[in-house]
Order: structure tokens, then sequence, then C-alpha cells
């Protein structure tokens, strides 16, 4: 730049960084809707609720809902399958937490606190998900007589508590409640 | 050069006007070739210019009429009953409205399909079962769906009205044009016009002297609770006003936005503009 | 790309090491840092800048519409809609899409209009002229594709109407039109190819305006003057300078833009679009996107047999005509000054040849009857005889004005008494810079 120039240097830098940074400004809010776009639309949203009906299901039967794209089991187990989960020792579990929505994140894996609580403890409710890599596990399978996902071998007890193999986590129990006796909302 | 500008300006203008001129003495008044008739009425919209908003008191009004009269023959299905929180209604509210409604769902578990009531997260529903059942029962032309109806009817303004709207930010097109043709069914044809049989003459009809569609708002025919005048205007206007929320629901949203967008360009365009002086201050150009 | 030796000197060992294996750096400093520009670049220079930013700007919300959007006949126009109503910030990406797209013609209109009225297109710039003409004609392809994704009535009988011109090619005219359309009307084979190619041609165009760039930093920039450059004062470095001022231009261009977006964003679409496409029922009057109008109007104005050449045949020969003609104007115009500032009588044709382009839009946006066609037919012959008599005659017998004898005598005339006359050494400033 020439001499005549640099008659006030700091109003000229000012006003560079200024009009630099209202640049960037701008650039970051137009980035900003691109990214936006991404996230799950408002009709995607309005269906993360469902309500399912499960007067149906009697003792040692399950149905599978789909709920956020994903299939949520829902038991009715067995008095011998919850017997079987209450007696499991918390020592012996890979994963101690509950890993229930409902509850607190640092609850203990106890089998009350992964059924669906008191009065409803014959109900499980869970994202039929494998904690590994996403597999859906088979019902009533494996070494523990809960759930046994095939992909690479990950077995759950009667109370999707993860118990051998490589899943890291119990699988997730969603929120939900009873709307009625016969009801359930997932989400 | 300006003045071969503006010369070419009046010249252009004048050939337009000429031309304009003469398309209209073609019109013969008993035998129109274009439609509509009579241009929309202006109406001042709640949701007009920059700063516009919808009213939702309006808006719920608007819906009451829609439910009541329009829907007995319209469709809205691009519309869900989840998005009326924008007319200000609770979640409760629209579950109770939503239920009013039957769906057809399914299949089921037994491979039938079944009706439940409607939830939020479903659309409006038409009062037909398919596009052929609804022209059937309307004398051969379905009556259109109005999920977008406020943007896809628009008079043209002419010239030079066109281009002084860019100035006036109209895009009212819509809503105008369905207030006046839900008010305009009084007004008798001239004499001499054919009527065709079965229609009804609306001289505010964009593609036509006369419509199927008989006239369809009343006076005291829909019930308001909040004392707005229970009269047809007051009804057209209302229900222009909700179709234009089911047509362009982000309108608020937009409208907002762009007020910062060109705020922050007016800004951002100054200090640049400084800038670039600064720049070029010592290179004449 | 600049003629010349390069004055780029990485100046880390990390730079060094990059200029050696791949210059990369130098050729962005010496393309868009230290490349001389004509000093006198009036604001009509910036639309090339500004075109470059639209480009980009379709491309990225074309992207993100096309994770929503479903090229199927049944799902599109719902498709569409589900953008407008439910995708976080849809209407918004929507709504700079289909503007973008009006605003990116408005630019290269502007751009063109520059190009023709100070003869940026003669000799040595033919090959820059003609690219460019070809990414003006990738661009209508793209436009008019484009609007028939929505499917909605516009754009379902815009691609019949314009899909039919190849009828009129005689002895294999069905045939071409059913190769395009994949079928005997518009549906779902046109719509999914369509997509394919709206989604491929605009990076086609990317391509070519690389080309488009690249011979215009071979041949340098016109400028208003129309005079070569001739010695460094003549130029300034790129940036600041040119950046600088393109910058300007782009946020005002980007104001209008953003207004038309917020508060009139169906202001240059047509109502009916927002019906969904009906085979069975044809609106009142088709007319194609604003941005095609003259050509639509051209292609109505052959009411008439020419010899052997049938009307429809005619009319699709007049509009395609009325592109083509752009291609050879380099060759037309017999002047041997380029700027219409010293051509008194070019320029005064010149603005009659803009305003007959509007008044041919307008028109083209009439029903084609009555007094419409008559003007259409004299608004049309105008602008072939503007190309192909006006322009190769006017060279002939125009007397120019007196040319300045360089860019810096011209700029120094027009600044007489305003200061300072020296300017300041523009290639040596930008190396001061870095």
């Amino acid at each position: 730049m020439s001499a005549t120039d640099i008659e006030d240097p700091n109003r000229r830098d000012f006003l560079y960084i200024a009009t630099g940074m209202a640049g960037v400004v701008g650039a970051g809010a137009f980035a900003w809707p691109f990214i936006d776009q991404m996230r799950p639309d408002a009709s995607t949203l309005a269906l993360s609720t469902i309500e399912v009906d499960i007067s149906s299901l009697t003792p040692g039967m399950s149905l599978t809902a789909k709920w956020r794209g994903k299939p949520v089991f829902i038991r009715n187990r067995t008095p011998e399958e919850i017997e079987a989960a209450k007696a499991v020792k918390l020592d012996d579990l890979k994963d101690p937490l509950a890993r229930n929505a409902n509850i607190s994140s640092d609850a203990p894996a106890t089998d009350a606190d992964r059924a669906a609580g008191e009065g409803k403890e014959n109900w499980l409710v869970m994202v039929g998900v494998c904690t590994h890599l996403g597999c859906i596990p088979l019902g009533q399978q494996g070494d523990f007589g809960g759930w046994f996902c095939p992909c690479h071998g990950s077995h759950y007890d009667t109370a999707g508590r993860i118990r051998k193999g490589p899943a890291p986590e119990n699988m997730a129990v969603p929120a939900f409640e009873f709307i009625s006796d016969t009801k359930i909302r997932i989400g | 050069m300006k003045k071969i500008l503006a010369s070419l300006a009046v010249l252009g203008f004048m050939m337009a006007g000429t031309a304009a001129i003469a398309q209209e003495e073609a019109h013969n008044a008993a035998e129109p070739t274009h439609f509509p008739i009579h241009k929309p009425k202006l109406i001042d919209w709640s949701f007009s210019g920059p700063f516009g908003t919808y009213d939702k008191a309006q808006l719920q009004r608007g819906l009451k009429v829609f439910k009541e009269v329009c829907s007995a023959c319209h469709s809205m299905n691009l519309v869900s009953f989840r998005t009326l929180e924008d007319l200000g209604y609770s979640e409760a509210q629209i579950k109770a409205l939503a239920a009013e409604y039957t769906v057809q769902d399914g299949p089921n578990d037994d491979g039938d399909m079944f009706e439940r009531p409607g939830i939020p997260s479903d659309h409006f529903q038409s009062p037909f079962p398919n596009e052929q059942a609804a022209a059937a029962a309307n004398g051969g032309a379905a009556p259109p769906d109005f999920s977008l109806i406020a943007k896809a009817r628009g008079v043209e303004r002419g010239f030079p009205t066109f281009v002084f709207d860019i100035f006036t930010q109209y895009a009212e097109n819509g809503p105008d044009y369905i207030h006046s043709l839900l008010t305009g069914y009084d007004e008798q044809p001239p004499a001499g016009m054919e009527i065709a049989e079965g229609t009804h003459y609306n001289p505010y009809f964009i593609a036509g002297k006369s419509l199927a569609m008989a006239k369809p708002l009343s006076d005291d025919q829909v019930t308001y609770d909040d004392g707005s005048p229970q009269t047809v205007d007051q009804y057209a206007r209302d229900v222009s006003a909700f179709l234009m929320w089911a047509a362009e629901p982000h309108l608020e949203d937009r409208k907002k936005t762009g007020f910062r967008v060109v705020v922050f360009l007016l800004l951002f365009a100054g200090l640049m503009y400084m800038t670039k002086r600064k720049v070029w201050a010592n290179v004449p150009h | 790309m600049s003629e010349g030796h390069s004055t780029y000197t990485p100046k880390t060992g990390l730079g060094r090491w990059f200029d050696a294996r791949m210059p990369l750096p130098r050729l962005v400093y010496d393309s868009f840092i230290a490349y001389p520009v004509p000093r006198n670049l009036n604001y009509a220079w910036t639309f090339g800048g500004i075109l470059s930013i639209m480009l980009v700007a379709q491309i990225l919300t074309g992207i993100v519409l096309a994770m929503h959007y479903v090229s199927d006949t049944n799902l599109a126009f719902g498709s569409v809609e589900k953008i407008m109503r439910d995708v976080n910030s849809g209407w918004l990406l929507r709504y700079l899409h289909s503007n973008g797209a009006s605003f990116f013609f408005i630019a290269v209109y502007v751009h063109i209009f520059r190009g023709l009225y100070y003869g940026s297109y003669k000799a040595p710039r033919e090959l820059l002229w003609i690219l460019g003409c070809i990414i003006y004609l990738l661009m209508m392809a793209t436009g008019f594709m484009g609007y028939v994704l929505p499917w909605g009535q516009m754009s379902f009988w815009g691609a019949t109407v314009i899909t039919g011109f190849f009828t009129a090619v005689p002895l294999v005219g069905t045939w071409i039109q059913e190769l395009l359309l994949g079928g005997f009307a518009v549906d779902n084979p046109t719509l999914n190819r369509f997509f394919a190619l709206h989604y491929l041609l605009p990076f086609m165009i990317a391509g070519v305006v690389v080309l488009h760039v690249w011979a215009l930093h071979v041949t340098g920039q016109n400028n208003p003057t129309g005079i070569e450059v001739k010695s460094k004062t003549d130029t300034v470095a790129f940036t600041p300078y040119a950046t600088i001022k393109d910058a300007l231009g782009m946020i005002v261009f980007l104001l209008v833009f953003a207004y038309f977006v917020f508060y009139m964003p169906n202001y240059l679409g047509h109502p009916d679009n927002y019906t969904v496409a009906n085979p069975l029922k044809t609106p009142a009057h088709i007319v194609p996107e604003w941005y095609f109008l003259p050509f639509y109007a051209v292609l109505r104005a052959i009411t008439f047999n020419i010899g052997p050449i049938n009307s429809k045949l005619g009319g699709v020969l007049a509009m395609f005509g009325a592109i083509a003609v752009l291609f050879v104007v380099p060759w037309l115009d017999t002047s041997k000054v380029r700027s219409a500032v010293y051509r008194p009588w070019y320029k005064l044709f010149f603005w009659i040849f803009a305003a007959n382009a509007i008044f041919l839009g307008w028109l083209g946006s009439r029903p084609a009857e009555g007094t419409y066609v008559v003007m259409a037919q004299i608004a049309t012959l105008y602008y072939f005889a503007f190309f192909l008599v006006i322009m190769p005659l006017l060279g002939l017998i125009e007397t120019p004005r007196r040319l300045p004898n360089s860019i810096t005598e011209a700029v120094l005339e027009k600044n007489k008494g305003a200061g300072s006359g020296h300017p300041s050494g523009a290639t040596a400033s930008a190396e001061t810079r870095g």
C-alpha cells in the first residue's frame, strides 16, 4: 500500500477484521440449515411414541413392536424365568447397570429394575437390539434361556442382561408406561 | 445513454400498455373470454408484509369453517393433525380432534384392514375413498384437495402491477382469490350470458364464468364462540387465512428468519463497502 | 494459469515441499491472488464471481434436497411437500434452490449482456465466449429438468411441450421423443432420467466453468474500454482489489436473492405447480419458467409455413436458432472496436435489443392470440436482425469515437482533477501483501 494510506492503521485493521468476522458468522449461519436438515424430521419425531395392545399375551408369550425403526420385545415372562433371573448374583453380571430409561442411570441390574416395576414384574420391555453391533437376538435361546444373538454369539438371560459373548451392555429398556392393564405406551 | 434508456422504457411501456388495452377491448360482457371476470378483492391480511404473522384466533375459526363446511367434499391430505399446534391447540385438544376422524389402518395380524380413531400423526382424511368416488359424487369433477389451494390459485396481476408487487411484497394472491370466490356468488350474470346447467355463476372464478360448486357459505351457518361476526364475509376471510396456513405453515418462521438475514446482509454489505473503499482508495479506476 | 512467469515463492519448508510435488498453492496464487486484472472493471464484471457462488449454492442445496426427494410419480409431489413441511429447514433449502435457479439465470443474463455490450466475445476471446454459451445451454437443460421434478401440473405439461419440440424433426422426430421420454408420454421413466440428469449436469457445468476460467486466464479480462492491457499500470492484483469488489457485488446480489427467498418465494414460480401433475388435464395456459419466456415467444411467433418447413418445425428451428446464433456472434460482429462505449450506434441498437428481449419475455407469458402474435413476430424479427444484419453491417459503416491509448489513460481522463494520478504498482503491492 502506498504511504498516504497509513494515516489511521488501527481503523483500517478494525474494518478488515470486522468484515472478515461478519463473513465467518454469515458462512456459519448459512451452513446450519444444511446440517439441520439431516436431523429426524417432524413426521419422524411424531411417530416416536407408539401404543401397543398386550391383552393377548399370556405368560410365556412375547410380541415384537416396531418403535423408531427398531424392534421392541415385550415379553410376559413365566414364573420360572423370573425366578431364574432373580437368582443371579449381581457379581456374576457382565454389565452391572440396569440400562433402564425409566429409572436412574446408575441403578443396579437387578431383575426388579429390569422389569416393568412392582406388580408388573412379569413384563419385560426392551429394545431388541444386541448391544454389540446391532443385530436382533433370537428369543428363548442361548446358554441362559433368554436371548441369543447369532451374529457374534452374545448370550442374554431371561431379564435381557448380557451374560456371555462380545456385547458390552444389557439390552436397553426404553421409556414406557402402562396406560391401562392391557396397553403400553413406548416412547 | 440515460436519455436513450428513458425513451426506451417509455416506448416499452407504451407498447405493453396498448397491447394490454387491445386485449381488454376484446372483452365482451356477455361472452367473456378471459377469466376471472373480476379481479380478486384485496384484503388486508395479518400475514402480509415483512412482519406478517398468522392470527391464531382467525386460524381456529377458519379450521372450524373448514371442518363444518368444506371438509364435506374437500380433502386436505398433506396436513397432519399434529401441526395444528401452530394454531394454539394443546396436545390433548389435538388428540381429541384427531380421534374424531376414522382412519383406515392395517393389515393387522389376521391380514385384515381395520379402522381406528385418528392420532396426531395422521393427516386430514378425504371424505371420499378415492378420486373416482369423489368425482362420481360431484357430477364428474372431483373437488380439489385443499392442502395447497392457497398457493395453487393465483390470479395474474398483469402489467405493470406485477412489477410493483415486488416492492409491496404482495404475495397474497391465493387467499384473496379464495375470499373473493366465496363471497362472489351473489352477483347476477349480465344479460345474455348463458350459464351451463348445474353450474353457478361467479365472476371471480379463475377458469370460467361459472363453477360446479354451489354457494357453500351462508350467514350464521357456523357458530363462532369468540363473538366474531357470523357472516359469509367473515367465514370467507377466516377459512382463506386457514388455508394459507395449511399451504405455507412455515410462513412466520420464514419472514422472521428473513428479517435477520436481510439485516445481517445489509450490515455486511456496509462493512464490505467501506473495506472496498479503503482497498481502492489510492487506485483510480 | 496466467500468462508470464509465476511470482509465487513458498515461504515455509512445507510450502516448498508441496510446491515441488503438486503446485496447487502456486496455481491458486497465480490465478486468484497475483493474477492481474484491468483496473477499470465496473460492477458488471462482478457477475462472473456471483455466478460461481450461485453454482456452488445450487449444488449444495440440490444435494441436500436429493437426500429427501423421491423420483417416483406417485411420491415426488408428496416428497417435495414433506421437505416444505416436515424436514428441518426444508422450506428454506427448497426455496433457496427454486429461487436460486431464477437468480442464477438473472446473473447469467447480466453476464451475457455485459459481454455483448463491451464486445467481450471478440478475438482473442471467441473460445471463452463459446464455452460460456455451452454453460448457458447446460444451464437451460438443468433448469428445465429441475422444474419437472416437483411433479406439479407445470412440471408435467412443460415437459410434455418441450419434449414435443423433437417431434417436429422430420422422419425420426417421434422416435427421438420416445427415446427422451422412455415411453409414449411423460411418465415415471421420464421423471427418473430427468432426476439423474438434473443431478449430473451441474457437475458438467462446473467442468465447463473450469475451462471457461482457464480460457479467461489465458486471454485476460476484457474491460469497459475494450482496450487490451498494455503495461503494468493498466492492471491491479486480483487480491485484494478484484476479490473485495466481487465480494461486495455478491453480497448485494445475495441481498436481493434473500428478499425473494424470504418474502416472495413463489413470485417467480407458477401457482399451477402446486397442483399435482394430472396427465388427463392441461392447465389453461402453459408457461415455462420466466427465464425461457423470450425463447418461448420466438417459438410461438412462427405461425406460418416457410417454404417446405411447416410452422411447427419453423418455430422449433427459430427457437433453437435464437440460442445457436449466440455461438457465432464473434464472427458476426465486424467492428474493429470492442466496447460499445466508443460505438454510439451499436450502443443504441444494443439497448433496443435489451428492451426487445424483455419485451419478448413478457410476450412469452401472454396467451398466443391476437395482437400478441404480431408483436412477437416483430420482436423476433428484431432479435435475429440484431445479430444477422445490424452486427455485421454496423461494424463496416459506423464511425467509432476516438479511443484512448491505454486503460490507464482512460482512467486518468475520467479521474481528472480527482487527486493523485499515479497508481500504485498493483502486481508489486500484491507481493508485499503475500
